[in-house]
């Protein structure tokens, strides 16, 4: 079922933007167009690319945000939050959480 | 033209003429208006839907740019209770990397606050070293339930048992000792595993026993949002209506018994909900047209009313999908585009 609603109606998640724009929506209650615009408008890319795999695989790999096929030394879990929460000027409760603890 | 093979709400194939399908379109909406008083889809509108059904594709989805977040409710159970030998922290991946999942969702497998109040202490480190390994949006969801606080399996009286009784002033006191009960737990297990990294909580199935546990809820994310300001809060219902086994109670001056999708997201709204899942129920003998048409309805209206983003529930027995617990692709892909591109929808 939630691989059929993907094919069907999903952004995609990690293989485009739609873990960038569902943090819109849920840490912002930005609405669908507000959000990949916000996003679209960051990213500098048309909100036409951003449910794209290709265009958005690539950009992932060049900002370094998390990329579905890791490689090694590429940015995992948390780096790529760090990253994400600069890029998205938004602040992530896991990532603040994280400066804190290693705060001297 | 010969007959269009479609499906009853229990996922049974029916075969309808063209202009069956049709009228069925027309009676799902209308009932939905009626009973919502709300407007009907208009002739264009039918028409598309028509056209799905006519459709032979096996799989349909969205026209480009209308794609949408996804959303979940007992992530890490779905896995789990296929009896696949995986953790949860491999669930959440499996998610993220091959389901293209845009959120993510911690649960416990007896999804209920009531009940992880009593693992939280185990869950709590389970979210901090998820939130290390992955990176799309965290949640931890749970439902409500506020049927397990009444006996047998709570301290408080059951109101099941004093209604029939005609004991209506002790039904509604044991309401209130539950609603008590169900606030604390559902703040203390929110708070805890956003303190854990969770980018947001999940109150799933809300309202399953009614307009007390609709209040419990909106009285807990609305006590989360004051506390933690940044946190997320998904809130997704029931069915699509407030049952009132109470029948009183009022939030910010709103009776919540009767309420339709498009006045309980006004409420979640006020509350600090950052996304709203409605609920319309597939009536099993109904046919998948007639229940399309309703869900849209429905939906159609609640997100016209909405200022935060809507995550229809579009699971098995909601939303024009058939009650079924592996809803057939046909149904499930028509429902998710139709929903998502009338409705003008955030997510599912």
């Amino acid at each position: 079922m939630h691989a059929a609603h993907s094919i069907a109606s999903g952004m995609g998640g990690m293989r485009t933007t739609g873990d960038l724009v569902a943090r819109l929506q849920l840490n912002k209650g930005m609405r669908i167009e507000q959000a990949k615009q916000y996003v679209a408008d960051k990213l500098k890319v048309p909100v036409t690319d951003l449910a794209d795999s290709v265009t958005m695989g690539e950009m992932r790999e060049d900002l370094n945000i998390g990329v579905v096929n890791e490689a090694p030394g590429v940015a995992k879990g948390i780096d790529a939050k760090f990253r994400i929460a600069e890029l998205l000027d938004l602040d992530i409760n896991c990532v603040d959480m994280f400066k804190d603890r290693v705060k001297p | 033209m010969g007959k269009i093979r479609t499906r009853l709400g229990d996922g049974s194939f029916i075969e309808l003429l063209e202009e069956e399908i049709y009228e069925d379109l027309v009676d799902g909406t209308q009932d939905a208006a009626q009973k919502g008083r709300i407007p009907p889809l208009s002739e264009d509108e039918l028409r598309y839907l028509l056209d799905l059904y006519k459709s032979k594709a096996r799989v349909v989805g969205v026209d480009e740019g209308h794609e949408c977040c996804l959303s979940y409710d007992n992530m890490t159970s779905k896995i789990e209770r296929a009896h696949i030998s995986v953790s949860k922290f491999q669930q959440l991946q499996l998610f993220e990397r091959a389901l293209g999942a845009d959120t993510l969702e911690l649960a416990h497998i007896d999804y209920s606050y009531k009940q992880v109040k009593h693992v939280v202490i185990y869950d709590k480190p389970n979210m901090e070293q998820a939130v290390l390994l992955t990176i799309p949006p965290m949640l931890y969801g749970a439902m409500p339930n506020l049927g397990l606080y009444t006996y047998p399996d709570g301290p408080c009286p059951n109101p099941g048992d004093l209604l029939p009784q005609g004991k209506f002033d002790e039904a509604k006191e044991a309401y209130a000792q539950a609603i008590e009960l169900a606030i604390k737990d559902m703040i203390f297990v929110g708070s805890e595993l956003y303190e854990a990294g969770a980018d947001g909580i999940n109150f799933d199935t809300t309202g399953a026993a009614g307009d007390a546990e609709f209040y419990a809820a909106l009285k807990a994310a609305e006590t989360l949002k004051a506390k933690y300001p940044k946190m997320g809060i998904e809130m997704g219902m029931a069915g699509e209506f407030i049952l009132g086994m109470h029948g009183e109670i009022e939030y910010e001056g709103v009776r919540l018994a009767g309420l339709y999708p498009h006045d309980q997201v006004k409420l979640a709204q006020k509350a600090g909900v950052t996304i709203f899942g409605p609920v319309v129920n597939t009536g099993t003998n109904e046919s998948l047209p007639w229940n399309l048409a309703r869900s849209v309805t429905f939906t159609k209206a609640c997100s016209e009313a909405s200022e935060i983003p809507l995550h229809a529930n579009l699971g098995m027995g909601v939303g024009g999908v058939p009650l079924n617990i592996m809803p057939p692709l046909d149904a499930l892909s028509r429902a998710s585009k139709a929903h998502v591109e009338l409705c003008r929808l955030d997510g599912l």
